[in-house]
């Protein structure tokens, strides 16, 4: 694809960025979501970029957003330092391969394949006889369209196919013939919305490679999106991990898989066991209730997320290494045996290519730089809220019993349920507004349909992280969408609809402003 | 206590007493009966009719004597040419509404769209002579007899029109119109080059749905076109009733039957070519 690289031109170093995201940001207007959420990003000429993220994340309306499909709430597309926000998608210069290929159904694979040459306008210098040069706008000859077609399917392996009805080929052999329907135009941008996911396992494996191949071949920038996060790592110059309408983490493959910076990206990219620890000195990190040295700074005393990747885990005879426990399950996966182990009521998870039965005492080691350790996203649930009758509190979406009398130095409640201050004043706090604070460890989740357990609000399960020990869950209510962040032993499963059940003590109120007497 | 092992299974088929007794082709036995009864008996008599005399002798002198006939003829083809101008019109009508209420998200729609089917349901002849009535208030009864006729024609056909485009278009892909907007068509390309050509199923059934009834739908020529707009249902009406001529309304019944055989072979061979095309998303 000579030609293709040569429309191209190779910008000067100081300008190698080929689009540039600034402040976007996308609301739904039906239902007021918020899909992405101030996403800036800058994308350099010729790379390959994944938008990576679990469905829903706004990966995808990212793309839509670049492709003109969608048009951002705020913020701006930069492409070569202007803003084509505003522009309709049939004039930028960018080409989308579709989730479900949208081939047109009523034209073959050349007409496919040719449909955007045909619409194509160029300009065409000529010179006279008397040497005076004259440029016209005109469309692409047929035979231009025809060699450039006859390449484009060369390149995806269609040769010989044009004739045939797009109706009549394999899933990917329509892939095939939308990625050569984008690429024939010769787009400074090729975007791909999760483009294998309808392929099976192993055609998907081979498409990556051809694609990434394809990729080094012409020389454009991809922007791919996709939720599998082995794709990305196999395929992408650099990864933005995104969630709720927000990148977490941008970075190179191996930045992403060995220094996640949260617990969700380390959870999301690859296996890996999270456990909560202590700082306890200069880069001395406790977890497994024991001490292990680490490379990563942070204050003495800080709760941290500590993650390590199971083939970082190794086992050492017993008393041999850091801390000892026992092998619980032993399970054959091709190439390693994964293995867990099981320190107090703690799990490990350790990937091998040497067996450990199960009931085996043994000894882990975990070496220091092997040892990820991240602030903790999440210590305490917060809340805006306010007080109503007969001593409850409404926050997030539900009403809690609670004890004001917390709220000021020795008071108590009267027979009717006022608050009797030190000072012997009768106060009536109906209305008034309070910070909520609520424990991970204190919120308690029930099925919605325990009877006499019912809780102050309720709502489904959005995700749960596995730490170790206990469960980190994320229950969201349906009204607002409030979420009640919760650490719990019981095994639960997304979008398990539950009842959060907040003991009376446990609700800690703080008033927003001292209360007019 | 004592396990058994299991040395075989087999399957227990309860079913077994009752083969040879029942068989699930029976459930047809009514709806081949019905069948006989209201449609091959009536056709096989239309047939018989047609090709005999009124002593029974066979003959084509009922078919000689409707094209000899230069009335017969030109009826037929002002017939054919009412329903052609009326599908036209409905086409013309129809289609921009439809994709109007194709491209209305909300739930609002549904109400726009039965607005639109809502006629459907009121009775026939009193739809038509309420439209006459305005009709005659405007001054244009009795003046304006083939204008007239469309004007009815066109109002009381265009719900079938609308509603199988408009149920082409809401399946259509939407990420098929994107996908030309992305590869350079604007808005006419893409609705000339993708939206029109993946909508000819719903165009090709709807046109049926039109063009077919209006031939022989005199009743809206006797309202509207005050009886002077001679269709070829009228000519059959008339066989049957004032003139008593069993066998030549019968001759009449089939060369319409014939024409409408024709159209759906020519255009149900378009259309089973389209809607191929249309499973190839």
């Amino acid at each position: 694809m000579e030609e293709m690289t040569k429309e191209t031109p190779l910008a000067p170093a100081e300008n190698d960025c080929i689009i540039e995201l600034v402040d976007l940001t996308r609301v739904f207007e039906d239902d007021g979501m918020v899909a992405v959420d101030n996403v800036n990003l800058k994308v350099k000429k010729g790379q390959f970029v994944t938008f990576l993220g679990p469905s829903g994340c706004g990966k995808t309306t990212t793309l839509r957003m670049i492709a003109g499909f969608d048009k951002p709430t705020s913020g701006k597309i930069l492409l070569n330092g202007k803003d084509i926000s505003a522009l309709p998608p049939h004039k930028r210069p960018v080409n989308t391969v579709f989730q479900r290929y949208a081939l047109f159904p009523h034209l073959n694979v050349y007409d496919n394949v040719a449909f955007g040459l045909k619409l194509k306008k160029v300009k065409v210098t000529y010179e006279t006889e008397n040497g005076r040069q004259f440029t016209k706008v005109e469309k692409l000859s047929k035979a231009d369209i025809a060699e450039k077609v006859n390449r484009a399917l060369k390149i995806v392996d269609l040769e010989g196919f044009e004739r045939r009805s797009v109706s009549t080929l394999s899933g990917g052999q329509q892939q095939r013939v939308a990625i050569a329907r984008a690429i024939v135009n010769e787009p400074e941008i090729l975007l791909l919305d999760e483009p294998l996911g309808a392929l099976d396992l192993k055609m998907r494996k081979d498409m990556q490679l051809e694609l990434k191949e394809m990729h080094k071949k012409l020389g454009i920038t991809f922007i791919y999106v996709t939720h599998d996060q082995e794709e990305a790592l196999t395929m992408s110059d650099t990864i933005g991990v995104m969630k709720d309408g927000e990148i977490q983490q941008e970075g190179t493959p191996l930045d992403i898989y060995n220094e996640p910076v949260n617990a969700f990206v380390a959870d999301f990219i690859g296996e890996s066991n999270i456990f909560s620890g202590t700082m306890t000195g200069k880069r001395k990190v406790r977890f497994l209730n024991k001490t292990f040295d680490c490379v990563d700074d942070f204050e003495k005393n800080e709760k941290v997320d500590v993650v390590v990747r199971p083939e970082d885990v190794v086992f050492a005879d017993e008393g041999q290494g850091q801390v000892d426990g026992t092998i619980v399950s032993s399970i054959f996966k091709g190439v390693h045996y994964e293995m867990v182990c099981k320190i107090g009521k703690t799990e490990v998870v350790a990937q091998d290519t040497l067996e450990r039965k199960v009931g085996e005492k043994v000894s882990v080691v975990i070496r220091p730089e092997d040892i990820h350790i991240m602030a903790k996203e999440f210590t305490v649930n917060k809340y805006e809220g306010y007080i109503t009758k007969h001593n409850t509190v409404a926050f997030g979406d539900g009403e809690f019993a609670c004890d004001l009398t917390q709220l000021y130095e020795n008071s108590f409640l009267d027979e009717e349920g006022y608050l009797i201050t030190a000072e012997g004043e009768k106060l009536d706090l109906t209305d008034t507004d309070v910070e909520v604070e609520v424990g991970l460890k204190d919120i308690e989740l029930v099925d919605v349909d325990t009877p006499e357990r019912e809780g102050g609000a309720a709502g489904n399960i959005v995700s749960i992280i596995y730490k170790g020990d206990h469960y980190q869950v994320i229950v969201r209510t349906d009204e607002n969408e409030e979420d009640y962040v919760c650490d719990t032993e019981y095994t639960w499963n997304e979008n398990d609809r539950v009842s959060v059940v907040i003991p009376r003590d446990a609700i800690r109120l703080r008033l927003k402003e001292e209360v007019k007497r | 206590m004592v396990r058994a092992k299991i040395v075989s299974k087999e399957t227990y088929v309860k079913n077994g007493g009752m083969k040879g007794i029942f068989r699930r082709s029976f459930l047809g036995i009514p709806y081949a009966l019905f069948l006989l009864l209201f449609v091959v008996f009536p056709l096989l008599l239309i047939v018989v009719y047609a090709f005999t005399d009124e002593n029974g002798a066979f003959t084509f002198a009922n078919f000689v004597g409707f094209f000899s006939n230069a009335t017969n003829v030109s009826n037929l083809f002002i017939s054919i040419g009412i329903a052609f101008i009326t599908t036209a019109v409905c086409l013309l009508i129809a289609y921009p509404v439809a994709y109007i209420l194709s491209r209305f998200r909300s739930a609002r729609s549904y109400i726009l769209v039965l607005l639109f089917i809502a006629p459907m349901w009121i009775n026939f002849v009193l739809r038509a002579y309420a439209l006459r009535e305005i009709l005659n208030l405007l001054g244009l009864l009795g003046k304006t007899n083939f204008l007239n006729v469309i004007v009815g024609m066109v109002y009381d056909f265009l719900p079938f029109m609308i509603l199988p485009i408009y149920t082409t278009l809401i399946r259509m892909d939407k990420s098929l119109e994107e996908a030309s907007a992305d590869l350079g068509g604007n808005g006419a390309v893409t609705f000339f080059k993708v939206t029109l050509p993946l909508s000819v199923p719903g165009i090709v059934s709807g046109a049926m749905m039109v063009f077919l009834p209006c031939m022989s739908c005199y009743v809206i020529t006797d309202t509207f076109g005050n009886s002077k707009i001679p269709l070829i249902g009228k000519l059959i009406e008339t066989m049957f009733g004032r003139a008593s001529d069993w066998n030549m309304g019968s001759a009449i019944a089939l060369i319409m039957l014939v024409i409408m055989f024709v159209t759906m072979i020519l255009t149900g061979g378009f259309k089973r070519e389209s809607t191929e095309r249309g499973n190839a998303l």
